[in-house]
């Protein structure tokens, strides 16, 4: 019975192989992008959890200076000596060609346990290190990139991408340094010990931070990827459900008669059940590969990005890993059980005598229609609501989440709206019979739709969102690098003959001081400016009170970024306390896109007063454009600065928007994807559907309409309906595009950009949906244009 | 001679091999003369129907309707003709179902360019459809979805109305009844009229009558 069971079950699919090659494809491109982003996302986490754990970071606890200056060796010798169990650890970065490394500087003797995890216990050069050879240690990744820097490589996989391991004596060479940067304290120390505020009263006990630093700030951006890869999933979900769904309607006769015949429903639901799991299983295997494929496509743009917004090293290769290969096969098998439930449930519940012929999945979609507007109804509801009063970034992915499906369930609702007022516009019979026709396709296709105006209102939500943000991005950089190059000394000495220097030859030279605090527990960048004309005419201030710049230049008010106003719940007048003792006034709120942390600016006067130990290396030059080059050479010359000493304002500003666009690389790869797995959708409904539609065309055949006339029509209605379905993306997008801008981005990043509006690009995403229509409707079209007249007659004939 | 046929064949290729449909059909019909077409399940009733009407094309033959040989038209001027010259019904109805009664009603004389409103309405009178021409097909019975068939035909008045089997799907008081009105209204356009059924009954109502025998007319 069960062999004749499946047989007859599975005759559905040999009967209909595109059916079947829909499902498969629809699902494992559901999959494959889900688990794309999940690959990515789990290789960048993983490399982030290297990265925490390098010295063992996430569980020791370390000495550092209070004041962020290096620490001497005196120091830490006065502190071995007292029996302090320490090791000292020296890090900076280094370029080495068109390389940049992480140099950390280690003492393989004191390190202590839980420190080692790099490799150095192991397999690999540890005799070398400590023979003091010189010897460097570096992922093979990076070993490839530094081939010619001249180094002793060797290479460790235990050493995160772009850091570079050696002793002491080697890294204080490569950094031209004498001292450390902070101390490890091994987890047990002897009893009895003197107290740290005796022997280094200028030391301070940091906690280990078990996530990293790079692991919270890149957390929105690996949220976003998955948010992403989330609305590609649904997109190709509605496939799936279609198929499913369509596949079960055609099969009620079927399963009528097996249980007519004496099969139990149950047995009829778990063959269905079993056959469901077999495809997914196939699907998900397809999809997992597809995945890695495109994960390994992306990856090295999102380690771009990652390295330049977040400083962030990922490798550019891909690892397989069993977790993302099980949460592609389970979101597989959890994607194809949610689609089939609706049709298990009805063959659940379906009476025994039911009518046999097989009602049409769209008259049942029709039926439910009223439901469904007013369960888009609740959603958009829900949608706003959580706008007005929700807080965080999940209330902002549920607005987002809300207002998507929402909008997506009222798709055909608003259609058939449209095409009964675009209906009283016919004047001929065939006009009427077009409108109406259209119509009565909607419930077919609503799904397919929805997929469209999902991928539609998603690109033209981020599209103007990155839009948006380039925009104000440009201007803000304009205002923000008003001066013309920026200095760094290397020493004190060096930077005051340079200001002696810049004094005869540049406009002005603006002090840039420094120093990193902390306010109600975030860390702050504190800042000293002079009182000059590059701030007061250019600085992008959001917000301000009266005679800010008279205000912040006497030493009575501070400027704050945008991040530290949201963060720290500040308003206008508000007291900041920056240094026990030391209050201001907010004055002033600047937007600082791109910075993740927060920034103080008071007056050059009042910073060096309360930190008079704060190195005075950088500065702001002002010199006029036409004489900065010839100002480069001469400081070059009679310095012999670095390149990485001087930075040109034009050079920066580039560099910023070439970070800046390729940050946004993948999310338009993402959106080309999604957009391109909606018009498969729609090319697969429309296929699928298109012997439905011989019944409908035939009569109008039958009465004098030739079949080219009936395939343009066909044409013509399919990319209405995607016209239709833009011009509701539209408002969809906009309103996607507000919520990112005014509660995700401002959740995720501390900013609020202002919304702009492009039109133009609208008009071209408008283009790609016709065409993506066109060439879904093109193949069921050129079909139906060559459709022999004895296919249209077996409509009529059902005898010979 | 509304309706012209010489020797005319057809033959379907099936698994089992080449069918021998039509083996030299040739009849004649004149304007408003009326045809009962009768024949067991596969003698090629419905086949006939269909060449005469341009809906498929013959292997060889002749056919002629109001005088020009439609063997020879293009699929544009095989539309032509059965948009402003031919009239069907079909068995199965074949109404367009996303339209109402009163669109499906008007369709096919909208189309020829030819509606006429006063006839259109005396026809939904006659046929009794006023209460249902805001309803779609789906809402009707097989009898009304058969009478709204007829009256789309009729609306247009065309020359020659062919009918498939079309109270095949109607009990026969149904039936009877859709039949009596259907040769009222053909009598009142004058138009020819070719009824394909395998009812004898139905046949003795009509003044001329062919049977057809494994491809030929007897």
């Amino acid at each position: 019975m069960i062999a004749a069971g499946i047989s007859a079950l599975l005759s559905h699919w040999h009967y209909r192989p595109l059916q079947l090659a829909t499902l498969i494809v629809g699902l494992a491109l559901a999959t494959g992008l889900w688990t794309g982003v999940q690959a990515i996302n789990s290789e960048a986490r993983s490399s982030y959890d290297r990265a925490a754990a390098v010295l063992g970071q996430d569980t020791l606890k370390r000495l550092q200076s209070k004041t962020g200056l290096p620490i001497t060796a005196d120091r830490f010798v006065a502190l071995r000596r007292a029996g302090w169990l320490v090791s000292p650890v020296v890090e900076g970065t280094l370029r080495l060609g068109r390389t940049r490394v992480r140099v950390m500087g280690i003492d393989v003797f004191t390190l202590p346990q839980g420190a080692t995890s790099f490799g150095l216990s192991g397999d690999t050069g540890i005799a070398d290190i400590v023979a003091g050879n010189d010897l460097v240690l570096v992922h093979p990744e990076t070993a490839e990139a530094l081939s010619k820097s001249g180094l002793n490589l060797r290479t460790s996989l235990q050493v995160v991408p772009g850091d570079l391991m050696a002793d002491i004596p080697t890294a204080w060479t490569l950094l031209k340094r004498q001292d450390f940067d902070y101390l490890l304290l091994a987890s047990d120390q002897p009893a009895g010990l003197a107290p740290l505020s005796e022997i280094a009263p200028d030391l301070e006990r940091i906690e280990p931070d078990p996530q990293g630093d790079i692991a919270r700030l890149t957390d929105s951006f690996h949220l976003n990827l998955t948010a992403f890869g989330f609305l590609s999933f649904a997109v190709g979900l509605f496939i799936v459900h279609a198929t499913i769904g369509l596949a079960f309607e055609q099969r009620r006769t079927v399963i009528r008669t097996l249980r007519a015949l004496g099969m139990p429903n149950r047995t009829v639901i778990l063959l269905l059940l079993t056959e469901t799991l077999v495809l997914a299983l196939i699907a998900g295997l397809l999809g997992v590969v597809l995945g890695y494929g495109i994960a390994a496509a992306l990856l090295p743009d999102v380690a771009a990005t990652l390295a330049g917004l977040y400083g962030a090293s990922v490798p550019g290769s891909l690892a397989l890993r069993p977790d993302w290969i099980l949460t592609g096969l389970a979101i597989a098998f959890g994607g194809a059980l949610l689609a089939v439930g609706q049709g298990l449930w009805r063959i659940a519940r379906m009476p025994l005598l039911a009518p046999a012929q097989p009602r049409a999945w769209a008259m049942a979609s029709l039926k439910n229609s009223r439901w469904t507007a007013f369960a888009a109804a609740v959603f958009l509801l829900m949608s706003l609501t959580t706008a007005w009063f929700g807080g965080g970034l999940s209330a902002g992915f549920l607005t987002l989440g809300t207002l998507l499906l929402g909008a997506a369930m009222l798709l055909p609702a608003l259609l058939i709206l449209a095409l009964r007022l675009g209906a009283r516009t016919a004047r001929s019979a065939i006009a009427e019979w077009v409108w109406a026709d259209m119509r009565q396709q909607v419930p077919g296709l609503s799904l397919a739709l929805m997929a469209l105006m999902l991928a539609l209102a998603a690109n033209i939500g981020v599209s103007t969102m990155v839009a948006s943000f380039r925009y104000t991005f440009t201007g803000w950089l304009d205002q923000r690098l008003a001066s013309e190059l920026y200095v760094a000394a290397d020493n004190e000495a060096e930077a005051e003959a340079l200001r002696a220097f810049l004094a005869e030859r540049a406009d002005a030279v603006l002090p840039i001081r420094t120093t990193e605090i902390e306010i109600v527990g975030l860390p702050v960048f504190l800042y000293g400016i002079a009182d000059h004309a590059t701030y007061r005419d250019h600085w992008p201030l959001l917000e301000r009170g009266e005679n800010v710049w008279d205000r912040v230049a006497a030493g009575d008010g501070a400027l704050i970024n945008e991040q530290l106003f949201r963060r720290g719940g500040y308003r206008l007048g508000d007291r900041l306390p920056v240094a026990p003792g030391w209050t201001e006034e907010i004055v002033g709120i600047y937007s600082d896109y791109g910075n993740p942390t927060g920034q103080v600016i008071v007056s050059h006067d009042r910073l060096m007063r309360y930190f008079p130990d704060i190195p005075k290396l950088r500065h702001a030059v002002r010199v006029a454009p036409e004489r900065a080059e010839a100002l480069v050479a001469a400081l070059v010359g009679e310095f012999g600065l670095s390149p990485g000493n001087i930075l040109n304002q034009a050079d920066l500003k580039r560099f910023s928007l070439r970070v800046f666009d390729r940050t946004f690389l993948v999310t338009g790869a993402l959106n080309t994807l999604t957009l391109g797995i909606a018009g498969f959708a729609m090319l697969a409904k429309l296929l699928t559907l298109s012997t439905m539609r011989l019944s409908q065309m035939a009569p109008v055949w039958a009465v004098g309409t030739t079949r080219a006339t009936l395939a343009r029509l066909e044409m013509l209605r399919t990319v209405a309906l995607a016209f239709l379905t833009w011009l509701v993306a539209l408002p969809v997008g906009l309103a996607l595009a507000w919520v990112l801008l005014a509660i995700v981005n401002v959740e995720a990043f501390g900013w609020r950009l202002p919304m702009h509006i492009f039109p133009a690009d609208w008009l071209w995403l408008l283009v790609l949906a016709m065409i993506a229509a066109g060439f879904a409707a093109a193949i069921p079209v050129w079909r139906l244009a060559r459709t022999r007249p004895a296919e249209f007659l077996k409509v009529f004939a059902h005898e010979r | 001679m509304l309706l012209a046929l010489r020797d005319v064949r057809k033959s379907f290729t099936t698994e089992e091999g080449p069918v021998d449909v039509l083996k030299g059909v040739s009849l004649e019909l004149d304007a408003g003369q009326h045809l009962a077409l009768t024949g067991e399940s596969g003698s090629g009733k419905s086949t006939l129907l269909h060449l005469i009407a341009g809906l498929d094309a013959p292997d060889s033959g002749e056919i002629r309707v109001a005088g020009a040989d439609i063997a020879h038209m293009d699929d544009p001027q095989l539309a032509a003709l059965r948009r402003d010259r031919i009239g069907l019904v079909f068995q199965q109805f074949n109404l367009i179902p996303s339209l109402t009664v009163a669109q499906n009603l008007a369709f096919h004389a909208r189309l020829a360019g030819r509606l006429d409103r006063d006839w259109n309405t005396h026809l939904t009178e006659r046929l009794g459809l006023i209460e249902c021409l805001k309803r779609y097909p789906e809402q009707l019975s097989g009898g009304q979805q058969q009478r709204v068939a007829i009256g789309r035909t009729l609306a247009a008045r065309p020359e020659l109305i062919l009918a498939d089997e079309p109270t095949g799907n109607l009990d026969e008081d149904t039936g009877d009844a859709v039949i009596d009105l259907m040769l009222q209204l053909v009598a009142d356009v004058k138009a020819g009229f070719i009824l394909v059924t395998h009812s004898v009954r139905l046949a003795s109502l009509l003044n001329r009558r062919l049977h057809l025998t494994h491809g030929r007319l007897q």
